[in-house]
């Protein structure tokens, strides 16, 4: 298995460090990466999102999990360069009274996190799946694609939704949203396991056929050891090409989900659960507490998005069609 | 071509049948039915009573067989909220939903093809750069902030379009109601339809475009340039044709992405459908209504995919229904 190697790696790589550095500052990618300015901003504007996921503790002026320190009549404040705002608060409050800003940082944090954590379980169940189908091959094969093909006829969205309402239905409302994160991150990860298993699969086959598979297999090294040390490697550009647009997907999802009020409570939310809170108060023309996390959640997307797009450009895998 | 349907429909009433079964499993565990018809008065011995009664005590299958059963004639329970067939409360809310799949299928149709064969035809222009990068923009907006937006901008700042609920709807040859035919309907059906456009308007737009990119470069039509044919020849009937054929399989997997959308539309416009009632039996824990949804859900989505595949089927010659082994 892989475990036994894993030291092997490392010691390989603390030989080489300088040696990787170099190759990567001379690598394809680096260069790309220097002549397009809208990869450089993404990788900018993404790199701030996460300091700002990480840092939230340090960097919001104030607490929003903590009760002691909302007041409820600084609720609905506005931002505070339009008339009416005060200076402490400069995005506003929420309808809580919590600053939006604090709320903000915070809630960036719990999106990504979801995200992250729904992509990495999506991965590992895909890749897993991806590897076996696409090397075993066989009726094994057609199965688990016959099952992948299936789950992807029905949309990631209703399944959720429809997952989510029973456990609540059936969890009580206190309970589940105790729960909230870890359903978000199981149920999203668990719905979109084939997009990575087909990747993998078509990838798997176009490389079970080269000549170091063959090489691998005539020195008489396991199976394991063939599909996760020399296929795997090999399949990475796509899977990370894929990672980039999942996560974009996976955040939208969480939204979506905390919007109709199955993910996060209000007491810990997410970008998605901030949005659906103020929409409510957009009536009454306190906008600043729907669309500022609005604007927020639409930027990440939309970097990550064009990050996907930039990378498929550049790593150029087969993705392939079925 | 028999053959295939049958396999297709083996398919269907499988994928049916682990819908009935998970549907059930939900009705099983989720509330106790006493509670909903006896009140606190009824004694634990009555309550046993009546558990056998109902066959609340029957082992697991003997209850699914007896669900499948009266499900299969339509009997799907009562909901508790409007003390109804819940079979029936859900149908009476398909026409609102099937409207704004309509409007939106409309909006999807009439534009993502014209903006994707233009920007694959003229990918330099300057145009075609504006239609790819907003679709970008497009597909990072989540739906329910499209719609928030919407209404923002259109119903509280312009007031042009009502913000929610349906307004009045004609009735199309006494059948069937719809917003389609009235003034007021069609100004209440813009707003959601577009929104739900939003979400699949970008995706066919970028499918079509690549679709055609690919089919502009292949061999059959570079003898049809060769053979002299007219440009608009070529790239509206030999083109066009070959980049519809992707864009009907992936059309179909999305109506049922649609659907789950129109759970979102609905919600943010408090439309009057089936996905907005969905949500509301979820907060009542109206178990019937929910299996009831899932079902009609699920039938759906396995009828549009079945028609889909046979339509891809009889358009695309060179398919071979059968899988050869």
């Amino acid at each position: 298995m892989s475990k036994h190697s894993t030291p092997n790696i490392n010691g390989k790589g603390n030989n080489h460090v300088y040696t990787l550095q170099e190759r990567f500052f001379r690598s394809h990618f680096w260069h790309s990466l220097k002549v397009d300015l809208v990869a450089q901003i993404c990788f900018l504007v993404f790199i701030l999102y996460v300091f700002m996921a990480i840092f939230a503790p340090l960097i919001a002026p104030f607490d929003p999990y903590d009760p002691v320190s909302i007041d409820i009549m600084n609720s609905e404040l506005p931002p505070s360069w339009s008339e009416g705002g005060e200076s402490d608060f400069w995005l506003g409050t929420d309808n809580q009274g919590r600053d939006l800003w604090s709320t903000i940082l915070y809630g960036t944090r719990v999106s990504l996190m979801i995200g992250i954590g729904a992509v990495l379980l999506q991965a590992f169940i895909g890749i897993c799946v991806g590897l076996i189908a696409g090397y075993k091959g066989g009726r094994l094969d057609s199965l688990l694609m016959r099952i992948a093909d299936v789950q992807l006829s029905f949309s990631t969205l209703m399944v959720a939704i429809i997952v989510l309402a029973v456990f609540q239905a059936s969890f009580g409302t206190e309970l589940y949203q105790e729960l909230a994160m870890v359903m978000l991150i199981l149920v999203i990860g668990i719905a979109e396991w084939p997009q990575y298993a087909r990747t993998v699969r078509a990838s798997v086959l176009a490389e079970k056929e080269k000549e170091y598979v063959d090489a691998a297999r005539v020195i008489g090294l396991s199976n394991t050891r063939i599909m996760f040390r020399h296929i795997l490697p090999n399949t990475l550009s796509p899977i990370l090409v894929i990672s980039t647009v999942q996560v974009a997907n996976a955040i939208i999802s969480e939204a979506a989900l905390s919007f109709l009020g199955l993910g996060m409570p209000i007491s810990e939310p997410s970008l998605g659960s901030l949005i659906s809170s103020g929409f409510e108060y957009i009536f009454s023309g306190a906008w600043w507490i729907t669309m500022i996390p609005g604007a927020v959640l639409v930027i990440l997307v939309l970097v990550m998005n064009l990050l996907g797009d930039w990378l498929r450009d550049v790593l150029n895998p087969k993705l392939y069609k079925d | 071509m028999l053959a295939f349907l049958i396999k297709r429909l083996i398919q269907a009433v499988v994928v049916m049948f682990v819908i009935s079964i998970i549907s059930f499993s939900i009705q099983d565990n989720l509330g106790d039915p006493l509670r909903e018809l006896v009140g606190q008065s009824v004694s634990e011995a009555e309550r046993e009573l009546l558990r056998d009664k109902l066959g609340l005590n029957d082992s697991f299958l003997v209850q699914y067989v007896r669900f499948a059963g009266k499900a299969l004639q339509g009997d799907l329970g009562n909901s508790y909220f409007f003390k109804k067939p819940a079979l029936e409360v859900i149908l009476a809310k398909l026409p609102a939903t099937l409207d704004l799949v309509f409007g939106a299928t409309l909006i999807i149709v009439f534009l993502s093809i014209p903006l994707g064969v233009f920007s694959a035809l003229k990918p330099q222009s300057i145009f075609s750069k504006l239609i790819m990068g907003l679709s970008t923009v497009g597909i990072s907006i989540p739906v329910f902030l499209t719609a928030i937006c919407l209404i923002y901008i259109f119903a509280i700042e312009l007031s042009w379009a009502p913000a929610f609920g349906r307004g009045d709807t004609g009735s199309f040859l006494g059948l069937w109601d719809t917003s389609f035919l009235t003034i007021d309907g069609l100004s209440h059906l813009i707003l959601p339809c577009i929104t739900l456009a939003s979400i699949m308007l970008p995706l066919f737009i970028r499918l079509i475009r690549s679709e055609m990119l690919e089919v502009l470069q292949s061999e059959y039509v570079r003898f049809a340039w060769a053979k002299g044919l007219s440009p608009s020849r070529i790239h509206y009937i030999h083109a066009l044709k070959n980049t519809m054929l992707p864009v009907i399989t992936v059309g179909g997997v999305q109506i049922g992405t649609m659907v789950a959308y129109t759970i979102l539309t609905e919600t943010v416009f408090q439309w009057p459908g089936m996905g907005f009632l969905f949500l509301e039996a979820v907060n009542r824990v109206d178990t019937p209504l929910i299996v009831a949804y899932m079902i009609v859900v699920g039938g759906i989505f396995i009828l549009v995919n079945t028609i889909v595949d046979l339509i891809y089927g009889l358009v695309n010659p060179t398919v071979k229904l059968i899988r050869s082994k």
